[in-house]
């Protein structure tokens, strides 16, 4: 590497001084073009979303059940897929956070260092990266397949996407609680179970939260898994969620977005900046959480 | 993680050794709990696997390894080949990676590099939206709106280049059925959009372990920024921003539906980057909901297939981003 270096030094200071700073210019105009490049079509996003969302949500739209696709806008609203997305991702929550935490406390608090916590914590990672639709699959054929569809079936593919970013969240932050404040509590005769219970998990408590937000808000914006566990195609509210096909936002915009009819087209603009809304009020929750209650940071 | 380690030993020495027999019974099955729910992962990937190789034997077994590498997709003769989707998956990916890989390294060299730090946390924001807005809508924005203001471009870029060797071949006009200008590429592009964030904050990450000292040292030798950035900085993280590509491939190959609805859901292989295709997740999106018998079981077979090829990227992305992590911190 370093032979490498000294040969780029030599071959650039062949080139006059003022073409070295004219490449020096070029590239970090470059860098701003890179990052322009990206705004743009972000911006656009955002813009066309806010623009065509706004101008049809209502407190009728968001609680009025799904009309057929056929009907313009003015008719019916998204209520029992707003509800669906917000029980689903709820039960999805309950399922995976308190296992994805637990997980944690095994790598960072027991096992972390041997080789069976190593293995965990990279197939945790790795498993962060199987594709959504995949979860879809799984939870049809070990689920849905005896039980049919639910909204709890739903959660279980959310869940399975969430657990490995739950877990890697929790561990980062766990990691950051000073070891002196394990040791104090030892010290006074505490259990390692007591100790993890109302020393470490409080002092990260914060971080973890804010993990779990971020996780729950990339969880409610996830199509792929719900196709085939939920199965979608609703026009009233299902609140049972353990029986029974289900609806949530990002299905209703998926099958809206490849409509035909422009009320169908409308009413999936609506569903968007809904779901894009809850998204962000998770993040922003999650960086409040973050800025309020996080006693370590790195 | 290092300075921490000489602290941590007598703690090790506790819960590891003679004294757990005498540990409460409380105690134990928390550990014991703890250790099952990281155990859940292992068990999930391992029944992932499982189940779904189970739901797609009969497909392995009546269309065999050629069956399965074949080109034909037929509802109607009961063939169901997944090499089209295979080729879909590799053709938008790789549009994805050539689009967004300078677009990310050139956005984490001017945070670190270039920017002011208080200005360098609202543009990590920004990118970081990119990765907040929901695959779906990026798929309704694409097919509604992106899709259809690209057409008018593919059209004049086709007819500018049809005839040219190559470049005629990839970039021909589209043909004059295609629905919107949704296309490979149209695919690729929105792919671009969704795995720049991770590349981006990855390779940001592995450039802002390069030692202070040896940017100075550059700098003090009279290097312009440029010539620091490629004589220390790219040399240095170059594990790292590697690990970050392909961890970006791995979310490109799976995406599913956003490419659901730009790709144009047209299993064919062409050179023709602005005609119709079809990927791997697109087709399980679209057909497993009305399928049944054995196109069922192609499709879950395509999962697995689709499965085993992240599974493969990832794990080589993570040791590689692990390695140079550990490097980078100097152990």
């Amino acid at each position: 590497m370093a032979a490498d270096t000294t040969q780029q030094a030599k071959a650039d200071l062949r080139e006059p001084a003022g073409w070295r700073r004219t490449k020096n210019r070029i590239a970090t105009a470059l860098m701003v073009l890179s990052l322009v490049v990206v705004i743009i079509p972000l911006g656009f996003v955002l813009f066309t979303v806010i623009a065509k969302g706004a101008s049809i949500i209502s407190w009728h739209f968001l609680t009025s059940d799904i009309p057929p696709f056929v009907l313009p806008a003015s008719y019916g609203g998204i209520g029992p897929a707003v509800l669906g997305t917000l029980l689903i991702t709820a039960l999805a929550t309950v399922i995976a956070v308190p296992l994805g935490i637990l997980g944690a406390i095994y790598l960072n608090e027991y096992g972390g260092k041997g080789l069976l916590g190593r293995f965990i914590g990279f197939m945790s990672d790795v498993m962060t990266g199987v594709p959504s639709i995949i979860m879809g699959l799984f939870i049809f054929s070990i689920w849905v397949l005896h039980f049919g569809y639910s909204g709890l079936a739903g959660a279980f593919a959310l869940g399975c996407l969430m657990l490995p970013v739950v877990i890697r969240s929790t561990y980062e932050m766990l990691r950051l609680v000073p070891n002196a404040l394990r040791e104090g509590a030892y010290a006074l005769g505490a259990s390692k179970a007591r100790v993890t219970m109302t020393v470490v998990l409080p002092a990260a408590l914060g971080g973890i939260v804010s993990g779990a937000l971020l996780a729950v808000a990339r969880a409610a914006g996830e199509t792929a898994p719900l196709l085939f566990t939920i199965l979608g195609g609703l026009s009233a509210a299902n609140l049972n969620m353990f029986s029974g096909a289900n609806i949530a936002l990002p299905l209703e915009i998926f099958s809206n977005a490849s409509q035909p009819y422009p009320g169908a087209q409308d009413r999936g603009w609506g569903a968007a900046l809904t779901l894009i809304t809850i998204a962000f009020i998770l993040m922003i929750a999650a960086r409040i959480v973050t800025a309020r209650f996080s006693r370590y940071s790195r | 993680m290092t300075a921490a380690a000489p602290a941590d030993q007598p703690l090790r020495a506790e819960s590891a050794g003679a004294l757990s027999a005498k540990r409460p019974l409380g105690d134990r099955s928390f550990q014991i709990i703890a250790l099952a729910a990281g155990l859940l992962v292992l068990v999930i990937l391992v029944l992932i696997a499982a189940t779904t190789t189970d739901q797609a034997t009969s497909w392995f077994t009546k269309e065999g390894f050629s069956g399965i590498f074949s080109k034909t997709w037929d509802i109607n003769t009961s063939h169901f080949g997944a090499l089209s989707f295979i080729y879909g998956t590799a053709v938008t990916a790789l549009i994805a990676l050539i689009l967004s890989v300078p677009v990310s390294l050139g956005i984490a060299l001017l945070l670190t590099e270039v920017v002011p730090r208080r200005w360098a946390r609202p543009i990590v924001y920004v990118v970081d939206l990119l990765a907040v807005v929901p695959s779906v809508v990026w798929g309704l924005w694409g097919v509604l709106v992106f899709a259809p203001w690209l057409m008018g471009i593919y059209t004049s870029i086709g007819n500018f280049l049809n005839g040219v060797p190559v470049l005629g071949n990839l970039f021909g006009p589209p043909a004059q059925g295609t629905v919107q200008g949704t296309s490979f590429f149209t695919a690729g592009i929105i792919l671009a959009f969704m795995i720049t964030p991770i590349i981006t904050s990855l390779s940001r990450e592995v450039i802002a372990t390069v030692p202070t000292v040896d940017r100075e040292g550059a700098y003090a030798l009279g290097a312009t920024r440029l010539e620091m950035i490629r004589g220390v900085v790219l040399p240095h993280s170059q594990g790292g921003i590697v690990g970050a590509v392909l961890l970006g491939l791995g979310r490109a190959t799976g995406e599913t539906i956003a490419v659901a609805l730009v790709i144009g859901s047209s299993a064919q292989i062409t050179s023709h980057l602005f005609a119709p295709g079809y990927n791997m997740p697109a087709v399980i999106a679209n057909q497993f909901s009305e399928a049944s018998g054995l196109q069922r079981s192609a499709l879950m077979g395509i999962g697995v297939l689709l499965f085993i090829l992240t599974i493969i990227i990832n794990i080589i992305a993570r040791g590689v981003v692990g390695r140079s992590a550990r490097r980078g911190r100097g152990t």
